[in-house]
This record gives structure tokens, C-alpha cells and sequence, in this order.
């Protein structure tokens, strides 16, 4: 068997778990095997859309996420379906309590690959590396731990059947004990799903300002990013934080604002199909890194580039 | 007490990269104690200032980690250990190196950074608490000791939240949980004569590297003057309209 952990938002699959079904599909093609689900659930979750993509459907409610009890799911369902493959979306999340999956299986461990394939009995994958600098090529025998970058796969289609569901009991593990939640409120559409991403940078120049952010990324269908500059200064909350230690995007259109470019901020969305930056000054590095741009004072450009959008939707 | 902090040497970002064959060439690049193991440097020294005890650097890589675990020290660490290793070992296979030298060290806590600069992995907190079979607190941005706990804020996908922790337990740093202080003249003099001690690493690598190459993508590099920002705004959704197709 070949294990898919369904990543969800307790009503619906989450995009990334399609992605990683597709990439679970192909391995299980090439070894001759089927693929299983896994739904962990803090309280609820989409088991009869869950069921419609998978051949056998392993489920448990495990209370409040933490590491120690996702791996404690994960490995339950591993050892019920007896896979040598878990395939997984990639998120912070995932990579941390896949983290212990892989020692505990001690597999190879092919972290937020773009692509991956089986030959001859082992799994090839590429990957990023070096802040998203280099592009590189892994290998790894089973059993084997993979994590699926966002929007790099086609999403998979149900398979038309309806899985048998099996609950797992999972056994009690030692881990943290969750005291507060502190939920963002969550606008439009998910930073890393987003196809279009509209950042700004310090060169925004205050909380206020970002309403205009919020405008454009509204009118394009897009989602707000930020610098880490921005985030430290309070005017937008981390979870909106693009770069090395914020999230990666990968959108068609990435739109930067009053950014400057900095390699750690370009560690997370360099790879971006089209970049457009708008800043004042004519040698901010960021230029170096557009397709297209402006050199202006965003308080000015902004408001006119809203227009246009607005203008063009008409 | 005991605080650890596990990290890595890794090429600094704003060095330029090159490839030579299909392997990325560091050799002529600058090399750095990695800024996200930076911070659980700097932690494990704030704990130690606030609460006593020792804090302790460990490092694993090549001889020139050596270089990192100096910093470290020169930073105020009390003594070293460098598991050393030659060559690539995901973080599975890290985790297994370092697991009988921190069983040995029996920290209070561990703490090591959230991402890795040079193999981009986020799975070392993981994989080492699961080899000393305590919990993980990954992306932590505050942390108190309370007695024989830990109260740690962390990051999610979305939003945050505040965990109490039983310790041991392994915490993965990031920026905003403390600034890194620089290594003065004084502290780089006491680092030399602190001591290192160096453990060669059972290691068995479970993924293997194949090739490396640097794909820069080709940018177009069509930048407007915006003197004009409504003709120029209006250009450039033009362009991305009609040229680009991306809205
Ligand atoms: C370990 C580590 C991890 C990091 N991780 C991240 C990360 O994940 N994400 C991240 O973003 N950063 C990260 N950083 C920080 C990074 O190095 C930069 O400091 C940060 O990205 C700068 O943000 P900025 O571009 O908004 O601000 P600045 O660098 O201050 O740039 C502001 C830009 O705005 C322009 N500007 C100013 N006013 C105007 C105006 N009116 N109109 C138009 N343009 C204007 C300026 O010309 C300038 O180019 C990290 C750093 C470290 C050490
Ligand atoms: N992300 C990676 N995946 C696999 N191997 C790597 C990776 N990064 C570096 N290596 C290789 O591991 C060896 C040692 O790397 P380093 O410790 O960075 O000097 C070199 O041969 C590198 O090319």
C-alpha cells in the first residue's frame, strides 16, 4: 500500500491532499499497489469526500493537533495498511511531525518535492535546496516519507468508489498540552494555494496602508503576503510572513510592494512564475528578480493600479 | 540545567552559489553558523543566564563545522561537541548521529533551528525528538521555563498557540523568539580555549543525492518609470493582461 495523509479543514479536503493523492497514485502504479487514506481529525473531518478518493480508508479524532499525536496516526495507519510510502502535503505542520514518522519508520525522507516518480524499486524526487536556490535530485530505497509542494501537481479526481473506513484506535502518546489556541482571522483565499500573491513591504510605511494590499489582492482573487520586516513591526500577523522562515508561494502572478528583495524573502517566492515590483528606488535588488515593474512610490502607483485592474474588469 | 543546541554550518545566503559537474560548489563560498540554529544558540544562553546550569553546543558536519561551533562558543557557550561527518545525511540519518551523544549530555531541554539554509529541511526537531522519544514544539517564538515544564509559544500552518511542554523536549527556533547577540572581542578570545570535543559519527544516509543544479529563471526585466503612475499602472496591468496572461 501506498498512505496518503488527507489534509483537511474538518468539512473539506484540503487542495494540497489532492495533489499528494496524484503524486501517491503514481508510486502505487509503479509498484503494483493501492492507495490508503489517512484522516486525522481534532474533532471532525470529510470522511465521505475522504472515502471517494482512496481504496481503504484509515480514521481517527485524535483532540487538538500536536506533533506527537499526528505521528502517532500516521504510523498506526502504516502499520494497519502495512505501506511503504506515506505521501503527504507539505506544510510546516506536516514536515515537522513527519519528521518523527521517518525516524520512526527510519525512511528515507523526501522533503516538499516538486515532482516524484518510482524506477527500479526507488523513489526519485526533486526538490529545492539552498534557500530555493538550487534544484536538486534525490533518491531513496523504501521505505520512504514524501511531502508534496504546493501547486506543483495536478489535483486527483475520485476514483468513483466509495472506500471501506476503518478506525484506528491510536495509542495515548506523551506530548504537549495545548493552552490557547490564537486563531488569525482568516480572509479570502490560503497564502500558499493562492494563485496570486500581493505582498508589501516596509515601503508600505504603516498598518493602514495595507487596506489598499488587501484591495488589490481582493480584486485579483489573490491573498496578502508580507515581509518579515512587516510582520516585526505588527503590521500584519506572521502567518502572511513570505520567505526562509514565513511560507513559500509559488503563484503565476507575485506582486511586491515596497519590498527590497532580500535573499530570505526571495527564498520564498523566487520561483514564482511572474514578478512584478513596485518600489522607489531604481536599484532595490528586487528588480533583479521581476519580469515587470515600477519605479515609483507605492502611495502613488497602488491607487492607480487598482484603478486599471478595475478599469480592465469592467 | 543543561541546554542544548544543536546546529549546522551552512553557506550564507547572500553568497553567490555555483555548480560545478552536477554538485553545488561551496568552496568558495562564505560559511556561517546557520541563522536559524542562530537563534537556539542565543535561547540556550538566555536559559542558562536566567536559570543556571550549563549550555551546551553541538554540531554536526564537516571539520569546518568547527568553525560554526566556535561562534557558538565565542557567543557564550560553555563547551562543544562536533559530531563530525563528511558528506550529505538527511535528517533521519542526523537525527540517528546525534542521538547517543545527547542521551549522554541528558539536557533539560534541546533546541535547534526551524529550517536549514543549505538542504532546506525542516525535519531535524522532528526526527530528534522522536529519537529521544520527547515531544517537539516546532517554531517557537516565546519560551519559559516553570519548574519541570516548559510554557512555549509556536507557530501553526495558521495562527499560533501556547503549549505546556513536560521536559525534556526539543524546541525549533525562528526569528522572533530572541536576538542573536553578536560574539565580542573578548568572547572569541575565551572561545579558543574552550573545549571541543569531536565524536566521530556512526551515519547511514537514507536518501541519496543525485545532482544539483541552479535553474535561475530568465526574468524579463521590463521595469517602468512611474513618474507618470497612472500611465504607467496602467502599462503594466496592460502587460500582465495581455503579454503575461495573468489576469
Ligand atoms: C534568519 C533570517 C530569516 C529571515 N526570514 C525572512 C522571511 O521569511 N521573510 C522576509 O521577508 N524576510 C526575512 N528575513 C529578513 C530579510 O533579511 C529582510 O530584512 C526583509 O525581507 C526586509 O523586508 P522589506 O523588504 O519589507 O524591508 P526593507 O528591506 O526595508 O525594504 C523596503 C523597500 O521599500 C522601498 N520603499 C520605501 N518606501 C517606498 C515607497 N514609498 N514606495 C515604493 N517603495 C518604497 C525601499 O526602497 C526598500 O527597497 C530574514 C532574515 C534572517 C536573518
Ligand atoms: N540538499 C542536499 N541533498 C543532498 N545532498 C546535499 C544537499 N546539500 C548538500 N549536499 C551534498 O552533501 C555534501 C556535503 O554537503 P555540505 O555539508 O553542505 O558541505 C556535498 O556533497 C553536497 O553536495
Amino acid at each position: 500500500m501506498v498512505l496518503v495523509v488527507l489534509d483537511h479543514d474538518g468539512n473539506r479536503l484540503r487542495k494540497g491532499s489532492l495533489e499528494a493523492l496524484t503524486r501517491a497514485r503514481r508510486l502505487a502504479e509503479a509498484f503494483g499497489e493501492k492507495v490508503a487514506g489517512v484522516l486525522l481529525a481534532e474533532e471532525k473531518a470529510p470522511v465521505e469526500e475522504a472515502r471517494k478518493y482512496v481504496e481503504v480508508l484509515y480514521t481517527a479524532t485524535l483532540g487538538p493537533y500536536t506533533a506527537e499525536r499526528w505521528a502517532a496516526g500516521v504510523l498506526k495507519a502504516a502499520e494497519a495498511s502495512g505501506a511503504k510510502a506515506v505521501v503527504a502535503p507539505s506544510s510546516r505542520q506536516s514536515r515537522t511531525y513527519l519528521g518523527r514518522v521517518a525516524y520512526a519508520l527510519k525512511a528515507g525522507l523526501l522533503e516538499d518535492t516538486l515532482d516524484s516518480w518510482a524506477e527500479g524499486g526507488q523513489v526519485y524526487a526533486t526538490r529545492y535546496a539552498y534557500l530555493n536556490r538550487v534544484t536538486e535530485k534525490v533518491r531513496a530505497p523504501l521505505p520512504v516519507v514524501l511531502t508534496v509542494k504546493p501547486n506543483t501537481t495536478p489535483l486527483a479526481e475520485p476514483l468513483g468508489g466509495e472506500a471501506e473506513v476503518v478506525a484506528l484506535s491510536v495509542p495515548e502518546v506523551p506530548t504537549v498540552e495545548v493552552l490557547e489556541r490564537l486563531q488569525e482571522e482568516k480572509k479570502g483565499v490560503s497564502l500558499t494555494e493562492a494563485d496570486v500573491v500581493v505582498t508589501g513591504g516596509r515601503g508600505m510605511g504603516s498598518a493602514e496602508a495595507f487596506k489598499r494590499v488587501e484591495e488589490l489582492a481582493a480584486l485579483l482573487g489573490g491573498a496578502v503576503g508580507a515581509t518579515r520586516a512587516v510582520v516585526d513591526a505588527g503590521w500584519r500577523p506572521y502567518a502572511e510572513q513570505v520567505g526562509q522562515t514565513g511560507k513559500t508561494v509559488q503563484p503565476s502572478l507575485y506582486i511586491a510592494l515596497g519590498v527590497s528583495g532580500a535573499v530570505q524573502h526571495l527564498a520564498g517566492m523566487n520561483k514564482s512564475k511572474y514578478i512584478v515590483a513596485v518600489n522607489k528606488d531604481p536599484e532595490a535588488p528586487i528588480f533583479k528578480h521581476a519580469d515587470y515593474g515600477i519605479v515609483g512610490d507605492v502611495h502613488q502607483v497602488l491607487p492607480a493600479l487598482i484603478e486599471a485592474v478595475k478599469k480592465l474588469k469592467d | 540545567m543543561k541546554f542544548v543546541a544543536v546546529i549546522r554550518q551552512v553557506p550564507d545566503g547572500e553568497s553567490r552559489l555555483r555548480v560545478q559537474g552536477d554538485r553545488v560548489d561551496l568552496s568558495g563560498a562564505t560559511m556561517i553558523l546557520d541563522q536559524m540554529d542562530e537563534y537556539a544558540v542565543e535561547e540556550a544562553l538566555r536559559l542558562k543566564e536566567k536559570h543556571g546550569g550549563e549550555a551546551v553546543v553541538v554540531g554536526f558536519g564537516p571539520e569546518r563545522t568547527e568553525e560554526a561551533i566556535r561562534t557558538a562558543l565565542a557567543m557564550g557557550m560553555d563547551r562543544g561537541v562536533h559530531v563530525v561527518y563528511e558528506g550529505f545525511a538527511d535528517p533521519v540519518a542526523v537525527a540517528e548521529a546525534l542521538v547517543e551523544v545527547l542521551k549522554e549530555e541528558a539536557p533539560t531541554l534541546v533546541l535547534t533551528g526551524g529550517q536549514q539554509a543549505d538542504w532546506d529541511s525542516q525535519a531535524l526537531g522532528g526526527a530528534l525528538a522522536e529519537a529521544l522519544g520527547v515531544p517537539v514544539v516546532a517554531w517557537t517564538t516565546a519560551l519559559e521555563l516553570e519548574g519541570d515544564t516548559a510554557k512555549a509559544k509556536h507557530d501553526l500552518d495558521e495562527g499560533a498557540e501556547w503549549v505546556r511542554v513536560r521536559l525534556p523536549a526539543v524546541f525549533t527556533t525562528q526569528q522572533g523568539l530572541n536576538e542573536p547577540r553578536y560574539p565580542t572581542l573578548p568572547g572569541i578570545m575565551k572561545a579558543k580555549k574552550k573545549e571541543i570535543r569531536k565524536v566521530v559519527a556512526a551515519v547511514s544516509p537514507k536518501v541519496e543525492l543525485l545532482a544539483q543544479e541552479i535553474q535561475e529563471k530568465a526574468r524579463l526585466g521590463k521595469i517602468l518609470d512611474g513618474k507618470d503612475p497612472v500611465a504607467a499602472a496602467e502599462e503594466l496591468v496592460r502587460l500582465l493582461h495581455e503579454e503575461a496572461k495573468v489576469i
